[in-house]
């Protein structure tokens, strides 16, 4: 009863009201000294949420990083036993033969290459008009849902692609288009074997579609980062829309070579369409009608069924591979598109 | 006209006038500001006195932005470090947790910069909400004893829901002076409060300013030095990162000690 | 004039067709990008409508040879990936993208960014072999937590980077406003500049999220692919990309018939996603 009636004095010193009383001593609490404990001694003058707060995201940050690094060692390790066993001969040998657990992985290498490589010889000019259309002559109106459809493409899952290349790509290619090229060049190493519809041919149009919004997006970014001087320069002496454009290329030559490299390292990393539609055989053969294979394609195929300790190390291998294949060439298109942007800044 | 060159920066430590009747609230020493390698301010040495406005007036880049902003230590957030001492109540600031320091000293900045994310009403009361106050009633009644006090009141009362990034300019910076005085700081630090506003809403800060200094130390940054003249008690004039000239306002806007100091005060430079 | 300089007039054609040529060249490029976008919506949407009725969200696949039966497992099943992999990966990139943009002006925070980046280019399929190293291998079988963590690694980057990109565009006076009231920078970053930001770095976790949804190379050996109702995150799961990779290479037409349905659901399912989490992060204050 006695200290019930000091408190409520207590609390009348202040206006007579409760709330204030709690106000007042909320301000003392948080303005007050703060207390000196072992944690202060150490940490100074510094607030200590804000310590902990930093600590914590930078933890987080080092999670990104050793993830990599995890990466990384997770596949050198598992895969010790294969490049032990094998050593170079793992990239220059052709024999893929899980029964007799002799593996060379060339034929995958050469697959994901040439599959990757005519991707690009159909993307990079389409990819570069895209970009040259978004960023310098499209109006406004037209440019956002142009980007729109472009990015819309980026997301469309990779297993759709397949589904799509199965049922409608192949198909075509099968019954008219593989025929059609016979016919013009019967004497082409290009267009050897039968016209299965499955193969390089239908493998590389399918990568094209997929990397075309990446070289065109990004190509996008890179042409919009060049500043308008350099447009009106080339105006001011009487060029042609065109030969502004050719000016602006031309500033822009390692972004533009970056964003395909972006696109290369998509493409060699790509897995189901590809898988879908590409044949499956590891074998080297000119022609574009024949089935190929490619590391992304081996591993979806194969790695369920791999039995022995050997055949599932050197799955692993094939994946460092594409691990470190992918990392430089991504790392190489990243310093390119930035060399061209930082430019400008 | 004189010319820059030719005017002789004095070095000597300058002395700051003695308010009758008020006490100490503020000591710089020495202060000097580094950002990087760039020496931005050196040696201040200034008194600040309790309920009274200080004017900071010179050129712009002559550090008075950044003197302000040491005395809260907000330089350190943008990389800034510093020599010297301020001593606050007694008390080194280097010694204190700066979030504590911030609630016994608020700030307003230039540009109104009012949460856009929060209404009206929880801008006024956002630094008593995030450090933990919740007491709904006192909350309630401190967005109005604080909207009044910043004579914001009666022009929002009934949209105290709204987004705070919705009232003009003007009324934007009162806002920001309403969720300075609900944290009942003991010092107010104003850089340039009125230089983004019309000449109405200038008057009516200025007003403010006037009605606020019988409660708070009011420490204001301005390029603007009829404003100066008109709300401060005594003004200090900073060239270059130096404390030039300081003393009561009415001396240094009538008769000050230095010719550099007329010669800015005139308009013959800066 | 003209009369005198013919040679002139002749390269002013000439660079005049130049211009109209190329013009016009990298206007077909844009428009044959286009084509395949239309192809694959109107064979989704033609091909998989007509199975697509109640059965297909409410009942298990049917055994070989029978006709009928849905996908329901596979559906909860991708929505049970997605959930584990935003579960982890959304509090890891916006905790690391945060870093970045606060704490990041340093040589370590360059290095972070580089591996981030680095991380989005990995392949998805390395993930999945990755991911199978490092939980499969050790839990002795297949697992929806496996997928998941696989489809976390996917999002990371997206997310860190978004959520860095966007906490950039906060302006520093909101900042400071906080930091003068004395309201801790922890506090300030979370209540206020994430808050501000969020609808940006929301447009990041749902492109992470869908995309993740998409996947179907780094489930083949996490997840793996049940034909069976499973909820349990410790057993092998079902998911429409999977189901569309087995049906569409199973040699019988009504699975095939069946893939072009888990596409149509698939894309649903991804505007579902889109839809819900608009609503959710639509904020009352315009920021």
């Amino acid at each position: 009863m006695e200290r019930r009636l000091v408190l409520n004095k207590t609390a009348g010193d202040f206006a007579g009201s409760r709330s204030e009383y709690k106000l007042q001593n909320f301000f003392k609490k948080s303005k007050g000294k703060k207390r000196v404990t072992f944690l202060t001694k150490i940490l100074g003058n510094k607030n200590i949420g804000d310590l902990i707060f930093e600590r914590l995201t930078l933890l987080f940050a080092m999670l990104v990083f050793f993830l990599v690094v995890l990466m990384g060692w997770e596949m050198y390790s598992n895969s010790t036993l294969s490049i032990k066993t094998f050593g170079l001969k793992f990239l220059i040998t052709s024999t893929w033969d899980p029964v007799a657990e002799v593996f060379g992985a060339l034929p995958v290498i050469y697959g994901t290459f040439v599959s990757s490589l005519l991707a690009l010889l159909i993307a990079f000019p389409l990819g570069i008009g895209v970009a040259v259309f978004l960023a310098e002559l499209a109006p406004g109106w037209l440019e956002k849902p142009l980007s729109f459809l472009t990015e819309l493409l980026a997301g469309i899952p990779s297993v759709i692609y397949g589904l799509w290349g199965i049922f409608v790509l192949v198909p075509w290619l099968r019954d008219s288009v593989e025929p059609f090229f016979q016919n013009k060049f019967p004497n082409s190493p290009l267009f050897q074997g039968a016209p299965y519809g499955f193969g390089m041919l239908a493998a590389a149009i399918i990568l094209s579609i997929m990397v075309l919004p990446i070289i065109s997006s990004i190509s996008r970014d890179v042409l919009k980062s060049v500043p308008n001087t350099q447009r009106e320069a080339a105006y001011a002496l009487g060029a042609t829309k065109w030969e502004v454009t050719k000016v602006v290329l031309s500033n822009a030559k390692s972004g533009l070579l970056g964003a395909t490299m972006l696109g290369l390292g998509r493409a060699i990393g790509e897995t189901m369409a590809v898988t879908m539609v590409i044949g499956n055989r590891p074998e080297i053969s000119a022609s574009l009608l024949n089935p190929s294979y490619t590391m992304a394609s081996v591993l979806a195929n194969e790695f369920t069924e791999a039995t022995s300790d050997l055949y599932i190390s050197a799955l692993i291998e094939l994946a460092l591979i594409l691990f470190i294949i992918t990392i430089m060439v991504n790392i190489l298109a990243r310093l390119l598109v930035w060399s061209t942007e930082r430019k400008w800044k | 006209m004189v010319v820059n060159e030719q005017v002789n920066i004095t070095t000597e430590k300058t002395k700051s006038p003695h308010i009758a009747g008020s006490s100490l609230k503020i000591s710089v020493k020495e202060l000097s500001v580094f950002f990087g390698k760039t020496k931005v301010l050196s040696d201040i040495n200034i008194n600040i006195f309790e309920r009274k406005v200080l004017a900071i007036i010179g050129p712009s880049g002559c550090g008075k932005s950044t003197f302000l902003r040491s005395l809260n230590r907000m330089n350190e957030e943008v990389g800034g470090n510093f020599t010297g001492k301020i001593i606050f109540d007694d008390e080194d600031i280097m010694k204190l947790d700066p979030v504590y320091l911030r609630r016994r000293i608020g700030m307003v900045f230039q540009k109104p910069n009012p949460f856009p994310t929060m209404s009206i009403a929880n801008n006024v009361v956002a630094g008593l909400r995030m450090n933990g106050f919740r007491d709904k009633k006192k909350l309630k009644e401190i967005v109005e004893t604080s909207l009044r006090q910043a004579a914001l009141w009666d022009e929002v009362k009934d949209i105290l829901h709204e987004s705070g990034a919705n009232i003009s300019g003007g009324q934007q910076q009162r806002l920001c002076i309403a969720r300075t005085i609900a944290m009942q700081p003991e010092v107010i630090l104003m850089d340039e409060p009125a230089s983004a506003l019309d000449p109405i809403s200038t008057a009516k800060i200025e007003e403010l300013i006037f009605e606020l200094k019988k409660k708070y130390t009011i420490i204001i940054v301005t390029h603007n030095m009829q404003q100066a003249s008109r709300v401060s008690d005594y003004t200090a004039f900073f060239y270059m990162g130096k404390l030039i000239e300081m003393d009561k306002t009415i001396k240094i806007f009538t008769d000050p000690e230095l010719k550099q100091t007329e010669d800015y005060i005139s308009g013959r430079f800066g | 004039m003209e009369m005198k300089f013919p040679m002139k007039k002749f390269i002013f054609y000439k660079r005049r067709t130049a211009n109209f040529v190329m013009l016009s060249l990298s206007l077909l490029a844009a428009l044959i990008t286009i084509v395949p976008l239309v192809f694959i919506f109107y064979y989704t949407i033609s091909k998989g409508i007509s199975n697509l009725n109640i059965d297909f969200f409410t009942k298990l696949p049917t055994p070989v040879g029978e006709t009928g039966g849905g996908m329901v497992n596979a559906i909860v099943g991708t929505i049970i990936l997605i959930a584990i992999g935003g579960g982890i990966g959304i509090p890891v990139g916006i905790m690391s993208g945060t870093y970045l943009s606060e704490f990041g002006k340093n040589k370590f925070g360059i290095l972070v960014r580089f591996f981030t980046d680095v991380l989005s280019g990995i392949p998805s399929i390395v993930v999945g072999v990755v991911a199978y190293t490092l939980v499969v291998i050790p839990m002795k079988h297949f697992s929806a937590l496996a997928g998941g963590i696989a489809l976390a690694i996917l999002m990371i980057p997206t997310i860190t980077r978004t959520t860095e990109e966007m906490i950039k565009l906060v302006p520093q006076s909101y900042r400071e406003a906080g930091l003068a009231l004395g309201i801790p920078k922890w506090k300030i970053t979370v209540m206020i500049v994430l808050k501000t930001a969020w609808k940006g770095i929301a447009t990041g976790i749902l492109l992470g999220l869908s995309r993740a949804a998409g996947e179907t190379a780094p489930l083949l050996f996490t997840s793996l692919g049940n034909r069976f109702w499973s909820t349990d995150i410790f057993q092998p799961i079902a998911s429409l990309t999977v189901y569309i990779y087995q049906y569409s290479t199973a040699p019988f037409k009504d699975w095939n018939d069946q893939a072009w349905t888990a596409a149509l659901a698939l894309i649903l399912l991804i505007s579902v996603l889109s839809l819900v989490f608009r609503i959710i992060t639509r904020s009352k204050y315009k920021a």
